[in-house]
């Protein structure tokens, strides 16, 4: 049995259209018309404990929705969730009690108060026996280095120290699954690089499960196993990260530095993206010439003073299998 | 942790954030004070020109005042919450943060936030009180006492009642509702004059629908000893307002309708 | 005309976008209605009661019910609490753009108040029209109708008076607009102003109901000119050169309002911190 399952999921929602124009604002008040936007038309997918799963896709394309949906605050017109043997939308308070949920761009702390009372806030609200409180706050407080923070105002803390004391708060009551929705944006790149690290050992470490979502690719990169890509409201494709890549892009670049003036190439399915002075950025599928055997073609014929092989950026792989699966126009 | 402690909990987290700054604090309770004492300049101006009013004299419209005054600025220091659910909660998102956490969303509503200032209102009430009081030449016996403090309680559940309601308006729309408090405010200026100078269909509207003259009217009148002009029977004076709670109980049933209709649209 | 253009843009957008919100002019409404009747009961009790004061009143019973429905009405010309675009610009710090904009800022300021009032105004004005004038006396309950101004003349400076008591209430929203940017915080301001607006424009009590000795200090102070002024014109309580000598109140604290605010707001955007920004 997976930790969480997820079937057929569907989602309708309602939106109020209004007419352009000075006549259209004052119709508006006496006629409404509506829209029905169906967000998750079949979502399926299955996690067991301990996976680290990427949620991607484009802004509309059913993520937040799903997220809501599997933290309990949002109820499907059809499907199944279980998680953990309990349907979240029912049974929302034994629900929420095992998660733990992060937003990057709202607080779950108290403005006004030092961070610390807010801590002890959350021990209260979620019942945390006070001596296993202590442990855990210890430990994440070292984790993610929050220990000069602890008394300050969260008003006066910065993004990245706020993020920090966002993900301690989320995880006070020792959940043992995570949602992180968008928990790097806005967020500096040291700051990025602490949340990422954290995410992996707490996963790695702890065998807490986590979701991500994100539009930070370098996330992805970084932390997922496995990807779900999302777009109108359905699962694009579910599969590792790399199998992806491998998949939508198979190209490979190669750039090449020239001790004289660039040559003009003529080989198969080798293509030249750039040419400037010494250098050409060349672009070749690996499965016709093999990275080995076109650099040896290259350097036989050529004086080369520098030469690397680069895989797409990340970035450019997930925009292509968007354009392929006409993702983007929602 | 039971509901009660954990309130107390917030309660004491809610202060320490507005003893932050506390000369906003303390200027906020004055002004509140004092700019609410000027309104009832104006209920003295109609007595000043026109002198009693259907038997009602002005010591006794200001026993009104105060009681109702009273009872709402308890009201609004304890269901702040629900009074800023529709900008600060709905429309925010930050209702869903509540929705996360393992308790009612109700009780994190009521701990959300205890405005200090809210007792400016409370001072200004309690004065105004004394000073009826005074002009009456009323004594407080223990059973006036215990009457009045039914009736505040009384008071406290209906005015907490209608906060909850305008908030269970914010699941349908989030638009900025800047004028929902005609029941909560206007509630606050009908309660201050006697039932009696109403037309007929708007007393049955306070005593039936929404029951402010159970928490105001006629417990007051059991409080001066008095019987009611209209008729009403004496026994039913000081046991009428239990339909203060009976309406909040009402209002929680509306409140859970709307929490399970934002729950299945998520808006 | 083109040095005009990013105002008129600013006040048409901010028109169209509260003209949206319908259940807030519903429940607008709703509260108008609320207070307009309790008023009316209970001042049609002490009138009624007392034959003798209501003949030696200022007003009579019947002004004194349209006055009530006028303040009702207009109830969105009240300028009780600041702008709320200006109070969440100050939270987020998206004020600190109007700043960097080619544009003056009080006069920005100042048209998108006008906007966002003028948007709630239209219509809540119509629906209380409607119900207290139109539908109270085909029901039967004309003497508790919303009546039409006096005469032709009174309807015209009417008009001009209306117009003058919006312009008024906006340049006294901006002065709070500027407190707010001032002090970083909206809450505090708005508790203050309510109750004092509601006295001393008339809405709570027509501010000819008062004692006789306070009722010039009243009728000269500045905040009769958003309401009690332009009602009276209406109901032609005043007239001829009264009437003159209101408007003339009318223009004069609000250019005293306009050149208070440029100045304070040019001051207090020199030193402004913006919060979170």
């Amino acid at each position: 049995m997976p930790q969480i399952l997820v079937q057929d999921l569907a989602k309708t929602y309602r939106v109020a259209e209004r007419d352009p124009g000075m006549f259209g604002a004052v119709r508006g008040l006496v006629r409404r018309r509506w829209r029905t936007v169906e967000a998750l038309k079949d979502v399926s997918f299955s996690l067991e404990r301990g996976e680290l799963l990427g949620f991607i896709g484009p802004n509309g394309a059913g993520k937040s929705t799903t997220i809501k949906i599997l933290s309990g605050i949002l109820r499907p017109d059809g499907g199944r969730v279980e998680i953990e043997g309990l349907v979240p939308y029912a049974d929302r308070i034994k629900h929420v009690a095992r998660i733990g949920v992060v937003f990057g761009q709202r607080t779950q702390l108290w403005w006004d108060l030092p961070v610390i009372d807010g801590f002890d806030l959350l021990r209260d609200i979620y019942r945390v026996d006070p001596q296993r409180y202590r442990t855990t706050r210890d430990e994440l407080v070292a984790m993610l280095r929050l220990e000069k923070l602890l008394d300050q105002p969260v008003r006066q803390l910065s993004l990245g120290q706020r993020m920090r004391a966002e993900i301690a708060a989320a995880l006070l009551h020792e959940p043992s699954i995570l949602f992180l929705d968008e928990p790097t944006i806005g967020l500096d790149a040291p700051s990025k690089l602490a949340v990422r690290e954290f995410v992996k050992k707490l996963n790695q470490e702890r065998g807490v499960t986590v979701l991500l979502t994100t539009h930070d690719m370098h996330d992805i990169e970084a932390l997922a196993q496995r990807v779900i890509v999302i777009g109108h409201g359905r699962v694009l494709a579910d599969s590792p990260f790399e199998a992806l890549r491998a998949n939508v892009l198979a190209e490979r670049r190669l750039f090449v530095d020239f001790a004289g003036a660039a040559p003009v190439l003529d080989l198969p399915g080798v293509e030249v993206r750039n040419r400037d002075g010494r250098a050409l950025e060349l672009a070749f599928n690996p499965q016709i010439t093999s990275a080995p055997a076109l650099i040896a073609a290259i350097t036989a014929r050529h004086a080369v003073e520098d030469i690397h092989v680069e895989q797409p950026a990340i970035e450019e792989v997930i925009a292509r299998f968007y354009d392929l699966h006409g993702a983007n126009e929602a | 942790m039971n509901a009660l402690a954990l309130l107390g909990r917030y309660f004491a987290a809610s202060m320490r954030s507005q003893m932050q700054y506390p000369a906003s604090a303390i200027m906020l309770t004055l002004g509140q004070l004092g700019s609410t004492a000027i309104e009832i300049v104006s209920i003295w101006a109609l007595f000043d020109r026109f002198g009693a009013v259907k038997g009602w004299a002005f010591g006794e419209v200001m026993f009104f005042y105060a009681l109702i005054g009273i009872s709402f600025s308890f009201a609004d220091f304890l269901t702040r919450g629900f009074d800023v659910f529709g900008s600060d909660f709905v429309r925010t998102g930050a209702f869903d943060r509540l929705l996360l956490r393992p308790r009612s969303a109700a009780l994190q509503l009521v701990g959300h936030d205890f405005r200090i200032s809210r007792f400016g209102r409370f001072f200004q009430a309690s004065i105004i009180l004394a000073i009826a009081t005074g002009m009456l030449g009323f004594v407080w016996t223990p059973q006036a006492v215990l009457l009045a403090l039914w009736t505040i309680a009384g008071g406290i559940a209906f005015f907490s009642a209608l906060f909850v309601l305008q908030a269970v308006m914010a699941f349908w729309t989030v638009e900025s509702l800047e004028a929902v408090n005609a029941l909560t405010y206007g509630g606050v200026y009908a309660g201050q004059f006697p039932l009696s100078l109403y037309a007929r269909w708007f007393r049955t509207f306070l005593i039936f629908i929404v029951p402010l003259a159970c928490v105001a009217y006629f417990p007051v009148l059991a409080i001066l000893g008095r019987s009611d002009p209209l008729g009403a029977p004496d026994w039913f004076l000081p046991l009428a307002p239990a339909a203060g709670f009976l309406f909040l109980a009402l209002a929680f049933l509306a409140w859970r309708f709307g929490v399970s209709k934002y729950t299945s649209t998520g808006s | 005309m083109d040095a005009l253009r990013p105002y008129a843009a600013a006040f048409s957008s901010r028109f169209l976008l509260m003209m949206q919100y319908r259940a807030a002019a519903l429940a607008g409404f709703f509260t108008q209605c609320w207070f307009g009747a309790v008023h009316v009961m209970v001042l049609a009790a002490f009138y009624l009661g007392a034959p003798d004061a209501a003949a030696a009143s200022p007003i009579t019973l019947s002004q004194a019910v349209t006055y009530t429905w006028l303040a009702q009405g207009l109830l969105a010309v009240m300028p009780w609490v600041g702008d709320p675009e200006i109070a969440d610009g100050v939270r987020t710090g998206a004020i600190s753009y109007d700043r960097l904009r080619p544009v003056d800022p009080y006069a920005l300021w100042y048209v998108r108040a006008a906007g966002w009032m003028t948007a709630r105004l239209v219509p809540r004005v119509a629906l209380m029209i409607l119900a207290a004038g139109i539908i109270l006396p085909l029901i039967g309950q004309g003497q508790w109708a919303w009546q039409p101004p006096a005469s032709l003349p009174a309807a015209l400076l009417f008009a001009l008076s209306e117009t003058l008591a919006i312009a008024l209430a906006c340049s006294i929203i901006m002065l709070i607009n500027i407190v707010v940017v001032a002090t970083l915080n909206a809450r505090g301001v708005n508790i203050l102003m309510q109750p004092l607006v509601i006295v001393f424009t008339g809405n709570l009590l027509p501010l000819a109901l008062y004692p006789d000795p306070v009722r010039i200090a009243l009728f000269v102070q500045p905040f009769a000119g958003t309401l009690d002024i332009p009602n009276r014109i209406y109901f032609g309580n005043l007239t001829g050169q009264m009437a003159w000598a209101g408007i003339g109140l009318q223009v004069f604290w609000t250019v005293l309002f306009v050149v208070l605010g440029r100045f304070w707001l040019a001051r207090v955007m020199a030193r402004l911190e913006v919060q979170g920004g």
